[in-house]
């Protein structure tokens, strides 16, 4: 357990020293998933000494977001103000963003199956 | 005394994962996805907040112990990709065409629809890369201008529908692939999205986890080129 939480932190390092050092706008966090997605591939860390640390994880996730939706409260005035854009474009377009992925990835997918046969 | 107790670290951790545990007994209590736990606790931890006059930043304070633990947990999700690396890999073109159609609808849509109804230039701009996650959307839109803060808030208000409706929206419209719900869902809301597809279905959660990426990476690619188009 110690161990894998030592790597995924050490992969998360890593990930924000290059996030850094390059400037790229993507987060030290991200591309430490891309990171350690490598080192489980190329067998440089065991699926073993990871599975359980991550397992606690994620198994918790919804759990890490709460203090950030905690902080929406700071800023209920602004939401407030331009309330009827804010929500119908956030509402709509969550829902449009659903249904163009899935349906394209659906499409697709049963397409390639399609072709296989 | 009371006060100095409130500004240490307890009692922010102490609120969340009360406030957690006790929307999780809700949410199985009543079977409803409108008991999402996380909308749940965010909403009551506000209530709270208000009702008790504690300031946000004494909550905060014990929040960011809370928040550390999503750096680690962003890494964990190479875990479940790594294990269905196969049916993933499979799917390599579905996915990625999805995603990419699903990050040019987000931005377009969603700047579009609050232009349309007359939200201002700052609205407009921070609402365009709402449902990329939080840190990546930060960066975007210190890029293309609008207000970072606010954009915070709308990707965790995105989340929060996508957790609380995205797999039942999905079954809704036609929606029966396992990966195709996923990805709607990680696309259109991220991690606190993803948080709910990994409790609906294994395959779902990883390639929901594989949409924050990417999503995130080409919604960073392609706002700024938008925006400087559209001028």
């Amino acid at each position: 357990m110690v161990r894998g939480l030592a790597l995924l932190l050490g992969f998360q390092l890593l990930g924000e020293l290059i996030s850094r050092l390059t400037g790229i706008p993507i987060p030290g966090n991200v591309i430490g998933m891309a990171l350690m997605l490598a080192a489980l591939g190329s067998g440089l860390v065991r699926l073993a000494w990871v599975e359980e640390a991550a397992e606690l994880l994620l198994s918790h996730l919804a759990l890490f977001f709460i203090p950030a939706g905690v902080g929406v409260m700071v800023y209920g005035k602004l939401i407030a103000r331009e309330w009827l854009p804010i929500s119908v474009a956030t509402v709509v377009s969550t829902f449009v963003v659903m249904a163009v992925t899935g349906k394209v990835a659906q499409r697709l997918e049963k397409g390639e199956r399609q072709d296989a046969e | 005394m009371l006060n100095e107790l409130i500004a240490t670290p307890l009692f922010g951790v102490f609120l969340t994962l009360a406030a957690y545990a006790l929307a999780q007994i809700l949410y199985r209590r009543t079977g409803s996805i409108f008991f999402n736990p996380v909308a749940l606790s965010i909403s009551g931890i506000i209530l709270f907040l208000l009702a008790s006059g504690i300031p946000y930043d004494a909550y905060a304070v014990g929040g960011r112990y809370v928040l550390f633990l999503l750096g680690p947990s962003v890494v964990a999700l190479a875990v479940p990709l790594y294990v269905r690396r196969q049916e993933i890999w499979k799917r390599r073109g579905p996915i990625s065409v999805g995603i990419f159609a699903g990050a040019v609808s987000s931005v377009v849509s969603a700047s579009g629809l609050a232009w349309l109804l007359g939200g201002s230039r700052d609205v407009v701009l921070s609402l365009a890369p709402k449902s990329v996650t939080t840190p990546i959307a930060i960066s975007i839109v210190e890029k293309i201008g609008g207000i970072a803060p606010l954009t915070a808030a709308l990707v965790v208000l995105t989340g929060c529908l996508g957790a609380i409706c995205g797999p039942e929206f999905c079954r809704f419209i036609g929606i029966r692939s396992e990966v195709a719900t996923g990805l709607a869902v990680g696309t259109a809301s991220h991690g606190i999205g993803t948080a709910r597809m990994l409790e609906v279905s294994e395959l779902g959660g990883a390639v929901a986890g594989l949409a924050i990426g990417l999503n995130g990476l080409v919604t960073a690619f392609l706002l700024p080129l938008l925006f400087v188009l559209a001028r």
